[in-house]
């Protein structure tokens, strides 16, 4: 459960474990290199997230394609230095740019039956799963902060939020629960 | 039957009474009831007071266009909320309901003297009486005097003076089909369309029940389909929710009320809630709003629509009066006449606009029922003070007047002139309407490009014959037509006259005419009146309707409250506020904070932090802040730069790319070197400065000002998207992963050497302007030797989530070297004796490079650079620039005012042109002396000269010096 936020049986905040993160930004040629070397293929499709493992545990990868040239990659905090230096290894003879952004965001997981629609108090964006299925990732707002949303399941959301605005995000999400209960 | 209400019949709730009160008098009424129904089943017409005349006014329809019966409902605890219309508030127990715009009260109203001199208060009255140049006194006594007295007398329900103690909250909604309105046709739309699982359905409709009309005539059938819609899960049902906003592309604002019809609601719940929808589709099933005729005296208390009547009988079991007169232009009103006779009224006549009344069908039915009817007859006038009490008739003559034909008594009147299509939101989505000469209205024609929206159902101007009326404007009268008050406009007070006044002075464009005289303009928005304008003022111009043009309808449709646009954006939530991961620290530790951008930053720390900043005053500022530039020049001072804009630029072509956007040569810069660097716009003038680090061959750190960290990356996304996509460089934004320590001051190297680890700190290897990465206290860091204070002095940059923990020991450290933190007021202070400028408090967005003396920045040999061509143009090459200097008061405590204007000559009389101004001001406890930046005229070539400052009671002289105050030769820097 995350400070500040009162679960509900609809719903609940869960602070992500410490993580690493990276922007990866490189030409679609070096995809297939990143993924070999991530252990995790990049998708291809726009604005769809790939795992695998569970949330923090070792070997755990996440990949989201939220741009036309850029990816995020998500992994266990303690793994960061290593599969930083893999990927600049894989990718040595294509340009990119790779920069750790491990620190910049803090993670949360809202999950429950009443998730999308607790969202959707802030988010305009239409969370419904045929227009936004399970796999799905893209930055949005939630009222007045940014944040990514990637769906990880029908009833699970993975957000990230600039680590100065998270307290001003879950605020906003607490005063928003009392229209969802 | 008890009072007015029946026995039997209508959608209330017998089992359960509700008390409620207005103006301070117990009443009862039902569950099921609003508060106009339960008013009349309590004999009550007379509401409220009209706007203008304060002419005693009743309840005149059933639903949202109700222009009379305006009320405050006051829940207590500052829940009150004025002008709410009496028949969409909801009975609930306990409910306490006041009239409006009357003093002393509303059966005795003094203001109804302004009814007496009608006469000087017609259209254009507030133009022609205050605005004119023949009015003495003019604005002052306007302002003082007649306006606040005048808003006093012709207002509405006051707004209340306190915070709002609701909540609103707000939800975003796509479907594919969006209906709106609940009546028969919205119903069976909604019931088609979600018969497709696929297809999310939203029905809204401004009531507590769906079924419309069909609540009155057929409500079993509307249970029926409600409950089959209620039963599918693709389908959202919003009842109490007005849309009352459509925008384009299929977006509609609804505001659904949630709490108002509650007797005790939880005050932890949102009071309304605004739903945002973006639909697929808008089915606009809005219905039709009956017109009022235009007759004499048409605004008594007791006069209303007739399906308004035939709605308070049938759907709350309430008889609005037992003796009834029906002015009919149309045969709804018979329905309404019979459905009241049933019930056990007095039908006494029914006065037909037209010569023969329908197909003359509904007329034998009438006479069938002993009802006589009186065909071309119309009504001359009314008698009756706080309710009608009788009324004369008149005879249409084919000239278009009419002669009295007698009169009757009655207790109650009720008119129909024809029915008019609710186009609003098709019309505010700017859709093509298209005038029906049968109906007397207009009717939605084509969608404008863009917008998916359906009319149906009534509101397409698709109705039965019955409802069907051409009959616009005002009513034949008998003798001059401007002897009398014939209501067109209730809620504003315009009259057939006025309208008629304002055409006969030359006002034709119904925008004109709507204008002056008020007519449409009131919180109803014209719903009764517009086509009743229209029709008088075309009869008066003679001209077809449609050549005299339509006023546009605008959101909201109808009232909607601020804090439902407000939503949860209040009090801590509304706006957001960025705290640094020292904040907490800071603030344990005597820190008054300042905002910059949304940031809290220090701003100085106060020894023993009082409860109230403020009450601390001005002296304890300047004390602490002396003595944080004292720590920083004499031991060492750490300061919270987290909030620097902070890029990472990474690719082959990284080093091309800054050499393009900066003004200095970047690509010579060897890796671990910084370089401070100037950011221009395409004019030449300086909008950004920072530290451009080289990291490796193809990575930089770069640092932003803390206001424009987001204004340089998006320039610099525009430039890489646009001006030089076939560079490999991509930026990211670090600011919020990187926290920044500052350690500036001669012991700042001792107090972290032995936390560094893999970085030799000595001068020769990691000199002034270098960058390293390494590790402090064993965390990941890039360590900058840097200084904004003229300091030996380090950056700290380690990942954000780790900064506290360093932070707090170095601080630790730095007590016992006498030092400890300082805020951004100490660090202004010390980088303004060293001449540092800050960019947009000593640059306003017109300053150059040379202006600020810094040329020595831009890379000569460099072909080009973002502002390069900007700085060729000749104003800023030309000589007399403004330029930075330092000025010093002859008096050494003298502080300058930041924005004090400099003149050359002492005696300077008011309007002489200002040399420049003075930008920064501080006092210099290291100097002992007060120190400013101003930027002056040829600035550079008057130092050693004296000019001066005019203030409001003295005149300042001061010395031009340069721009650099403390360590001119930078040895500390060096150290």
């Amino acid at each position: 459960m995350a400070e500040g936020f009162a679960d509900t049986p609809r719903f609940r905040l869960i602070d992500a474990p410490p993580l690493a993160r990276f922007v990866l930004r490189a030409p679609e040629a070096a995809r297939k290199a990143a993924g070999k070397a991530y252990g995790l293929a990049l998708p291809e499709m726009l604005n769809r997230g790939a795992s695998i493992g569970e949330r923090g545990k070792p070997g755990a990868r996440v990949a989201l394609h939220l741009g036309p040239d850029e990816w995020w990659l998500i992994v266990p905090e303690a793994e960061g230095p290593e599969v930083f230096g893999a990927l600049e290894k894989a990718l040595a003879a294509h340009p990119h740019s790779l920069v750790e952004i491990s620190h910049r965001q803090v993670g949360y997981v809202l999950e429950g039956e009443g998730a999308a629609s607790l969202l959707n108090a802030g988010c305009p964006l239409d969370l419904s799963e045929t227009a936004f299925p399970p796999g799905m990732a893209t930055r949005s707002l939630f009222h007045r902060v940014g944040l990514m949303i990637w769906r990880m399941a029908p009833a699970t959301f993975r957000l990230e939020i600039d680590r100065s605005l998270a307290p001003y995000f879950v605020a906003s999400l607490a005063e928003s629960a009392r229209d969802h209960n | 039957m008890t009072g007015f209400r029946m026995a039997a019949g209508g959608r209330i709730d017998r089992s359960k009474p509700l008390r409620f009160t207005f103006d301070g008098r117990q009443m009862h009424g039902h569950a099921g009831d609003t508060l106009a129904s339960a008013l009349l089943a309590n004999g009550i017409h007379l509401v409220g007071r009209s706007f203008k005349y304060h002419r005693p006014r009743g309840i005149v329809s059933a639903g949202a266009e109700e222009p009379n019966a305006l009320v405050t409902i006051d829940r207590g605890g500052g829940r009150e909320t004025p002008n709410l219309r009496a028949t969409q508030v909801e009975l609930y127990e306990g409910l306490v309901a006041r009239s409006q715009n009357r003093f002393p009260g509303l059966r005795f109203d003094i203001g109804g003297i302004n009814n007496a001199f009608s006469r000087f208060l017609g259209a254009g009255f507030y133009y022609k009486t205050f605005m004119g140049p023949r009015f003495a006194g003019g604005a002052k006594l306007w302002a003082r005097l007649f306006e606040p007295a005048i808003r006093r007398a012709a207002g509405l329900g006051k707004a209340p003076a306190g915070p709002d103690p609701d909540r609103y909250s707000n939800r975003f909604a796509h479907c594919e089909v969006l209906v709106i309105g609940g009546g028969e046709a919205g119903l069976a739309e909604a019931l088609r369309r979600s018969e497709d699982p696929a297809c999310r359905v939203i029905l809204c409709d401004e009531q507590a029940e769906f079924g419309g009309w069909m609540l009155v005539e057929a409500p079993e059938r509307a249970d029926e389909m409600v409950e089959a819609l209620s039963a599918r899960p693709n389908v959202t049902m919003l009842r109490r929710s007005q849309a009352f906003g459509a925008y384009a592309q299929n977006f509609v604002a609804i505001a659904e009320q949630l709490s108002d019809a509650q007797a005790l609601p939880d005050p932890d719940r949102p009071r309304e809630r605004l739903w945002q929808v973006r639909a697929g589709e808008v089915v606009l099933a809005s219905g039709a709003i009956e017109r009022p005729l235009v007759f004499p005296d048409n605004d008594r208390p007791g006069i209303l629509l007739a399906g308004a009547a035939e709605t308070y009988l049938r759907r709350y079991g309430v008889l609005p009066g037992r003796k009834i007169v029906v002015l009919a232009a149309c045969d709804t009103a018979y329905g309404a006449a019979f459905a009241l006779q049933d019930a056990g009224a007095e039908i006494v006549a029914i006065a037909e606009t037209r010569a023969a009344p329908g197909a003359g069908e509904i007329a034998a039915r009438a006479l069938a029922r002993g009802i006589p009817v009186l065909p071309g007859t119309t009504i001359l006038g009314t008698t009756g003070h706080l309710r009608v009490s009788g009324v004369q008739l008149g005879r249409i003559r084919p000239d278009g007047t009419a002669e009295p034909s007698g009169g009757f008594t009655a207790d109650t009147i009720l008119m129909s002139g024809g029915w008019t299509p609710s186009i609003h939101l098709f019309s505010q989505t700017k859709g093509k309407l298209r005038w029906e000469e049968g109906l007397g209205a207009y009717v939605p024609a084509a969608p404008a490009p863009g917008q998916t929206i359906r009319v149906i159902g009534a509101a397409s101007g698709e109705m039965p014959a019955g409802m069907r009326s051409p009959s616009i404007g005002a009513l034949p009268v008998a003798g001059s037509p401007d002897r009398v008050k014939a209501f067109v406009d209730f809620q504003n007070d315009v009259t057939a006259r006025d309208l008629r006044l304002a055409t006969r002075e030359g006002f034709r464009s119904i925008e004109h005419v709507k204008r002056y005289t008020t007519t449409g303009m009131a919180t109803d928005q014209g719903k009764t009146s517009n086509l009743n304008t229209l029709g008088i003022v075309a009869a008066e111009t003679g001209r077809a309707v449609p050549e005299i043009g339509l006023t546009t309808f605008r959101a909201p449709y109808t009232p909607v409250t601020f804090g439902l646009f407000a939503g949860q954006a209040r009090g801590d939530l509304f706006e957001p506020v960025r705290r640094t991961p020292m904040h907490d620290w800071a603030e344990r530790n005597g820190a008054v904070f300042e905002d910059v951008g949304s940031w809290k930053r220090a701003h100085y720390f106060l020894p023993r932090r009082p409860v109230d900043p403020a009450a601390a005053g001005h002296g304890a500022m300047h004390d602490a802040v002396k003595a944080e530039c004292r720590r920083v020049r004499e031991a060492v001072g750490l300061f919270d730069a987290s909030t620097l804009g902070k890029i990472e630029l990474v690719g082959p072509d990284a080093a091309e790319f800054l050499e393009r956007a900066y003004v200095n040569p970047v690509r010579s810069l060897g890796i671990g070197r910084c370089r401070y660097a100037l950011l221009l716009n395409e004019a030449g003038f300086i909008i950004d400065d920072g530290i451009i680090a080289r990291l490796a061959e193809d990575r930089f750190h770069l640092t932003t000002t803390t206001g424009g960290a987001a204004r340089v990356f998006g320039m610099f996304e525009d430039y890489l998207q646009t001006e030089w996509p076939d560079l490999k460089v991509w930026q990211t934004s670090v600011t919020e992963h990187w926290a920044v320590i500052a350690v500036q001051g001669p012991r700042a190297r001792e107090i972290i050497a032995d936390l560094v680890e893999g970085i030799d700190l000595s001068n020769a290897a990691f000199p002034h302007m270098a960058v390293r990465e390494g590790r402090i206290a064993g965390l990941p860091c890039r360590l900058f030797r840097v200084s904004f204070t003229g300091e030996l002095g380090y950056e700290i940059n380690i990942p954000a989530g780790l900064a506290l923990p360093l932070w707090e020991q170095l601080a630790e450290r730095a007590a016992e070297f006498g030092g400890g933190p300082y805020g951004t007021e100490a660090m202004h202070v010390l980088r303004a004796e060293k001449g540092y400028i800050i960019v947009g408090q000593d640059t306003d967005g017109t300053m150059t490079p040379e202006d600020m003396g810094l040329g020595w920045a831009i890379g000569k040999k460099k072909p080009d650079f973002i502002g390069k061509r900007g700085l060729m143009r000749p104003d800023l090459t030309a000589s007399g620039r403004k330029q930075l200097v330092g000025l010093v008061a002859e008096d050494p405590a003298r502080v300058l005012e930041e924005g004090a204007q400099i003149v050359a000559d002492s005696l300077a009389p008011a309007g002489t042109h200002a040399l420049g101004h003075v930008t920064s001001a501080y006092f210099s406890a290291s100097l002992g002396q007060g120190i400013a930046l101003a930027v002056v005229e040829d600035g550079r070539n008057r130092i050693g000269q004296t000019l001066h400052i005019p203030m409001e009671r003295e005149t300042i002289a001061v010395r031009v010096v340069a721009p650099l105050f403390l360590d001119p030769e930078g040895g500390r820097l060096h150290g």
